[in-house]
């Protein structure tokens, strides 16, 4: 699975929404996601992809296309 | 019992009521980390306590005013027994002194055990907590000093206090993870920390007391016991004083 695949399905896990609502321009305030999700969703990520994602970092995610363009940076 | 399968951390647990709730929580099943800052023997003794009553724990050393301390109690969790569902902020010093007189590292000291500490602790075992995702117990050891004030404790009471506040925030934030969040405030409870109290003031204070006597540690470890169980999934927030009628709210 790429990187966007991987990212969708754990942002569906977390955030129980439906994988195929998911695009690179659906925003977290979309989902309904409040700040708790948003510390779980990032520490979902960190261990997916082995990797610390700073909390200066997790303010500027805004979209999956965010966390996916970062993934894909630093991963 | 009660609390099987379960994995709790219990603060200051070497003497008085971190130690009755240890073996409390240990009686009903769950694994134990005995937490103590400074008193290695009497740990000793609250693990021989449990041992001998049929529990399972282990000892770990750490003061909760430092922070990185605090995330190797939480390590000392989840190496020895794979995770942690009970934490009991208990760990609590004194330093006695009216205001008029009190120095600064007097308050500072108190409000870095009593208040920082439980931070502290609840900061480090937030990443396993939510990623285990099978809710929580977060229990605060508060005091009746903490709602009705003390003369001489205004450094404990204000720590008390805040624990207070701690945890009805704590209980909003984590409340939608089926976390619970409470405190409880003993009263004049017969420890070593009341023990070194003059006896004239020991007097007065026991004369306040509508039943009469000071509380034990295991009627407070009881209380603890049930907040911790799934019985009392129901309770966030609250403050339940268990202190013999002194402070009715």
């Amino acid at each position: 699975m790429d990187i966007y695949g991987k990212v969708k399905a754990l942002i569906s896990e977390q955030l129980g929404v439906e994988e195929g609502e998911l695009t690179m321009d659906t925003s977290f305030e979309d989902l309904d996601a409040d700040s708790l999700d948003i510390v779980e969703l990032v520490m979902a990520l960190e261990e997916e992809f082995n990797l610390e994602i700073s909390d200066d970092e997790v303010e500027k995610i805004k979209t999956v296309g965010d966390v996916v363009r970062y993934i894909e940076a630093h991963a | 019992m009660r609390l099987a399968g379960k994995v709790a951390i219990v603060t200051g647990a070497s003497r008085g009521i971190g130690r009755a709730v240890a073996v409390a929580l240990a009686r009903e099943g769950a694994a134990v980390v005995i937490n103590y800052a400074s008193n290695g023997e009497a740990a000793l003794e609250t693990l021989a306590k449990i041992g001998e009553a049929g529990g399972r724990a282990v000892v770990c050393q750490a003061d909760v005013s430092d922070w990185e301390a605090c995330e190797s109690l939480v390590r000392s969790a989840l190496d020895n027994f794979g995770k942690v569902d009970i934490l009991v902020n208990n760990a609590g010093v004194t330093r006695d002194n009216i205001v008029a007189r009190m120095k600064k590292d007097e308050w500072q000291a108190v409000l870095d055990t009593n208040l920082t500490g439980a931070f502290n602790l609840v900061r480090a075992a937030m990443r396993p907590l939510l990623r285990q995702k099978s809710g929580g117990r977060i229990i605060n050891i508060s005091s009746v000093v903490g709602l009705a004030g003390g003369v001489g404790q205004a450094n404990y009471a204000a720590a008390k206090a805040g624990l207070i506040g701690l945890t009805k925030s704590l209980a909003r934030e984590l409340a939608g993870r089926q976390i619970t969040v409470n405190a409880v405030a003993p009263g004049f409870i017969d420890t070593e920390m009341t023990a070194a109290l003059p006896e004239e003031l020991k007097k007065n204070m026991l004369a306040q007391v509508p039943l009469g006597r000071a509380g034990t540690p295991e009627e407070v470890a009881q209380l603890v016991a049930f907040l911790a169980a799934d019985a009392a999934g129901y309770i966030t927030g609250q403050v339940i004083a268990i202190d013999g009628g002194l402070v009715m709210q």
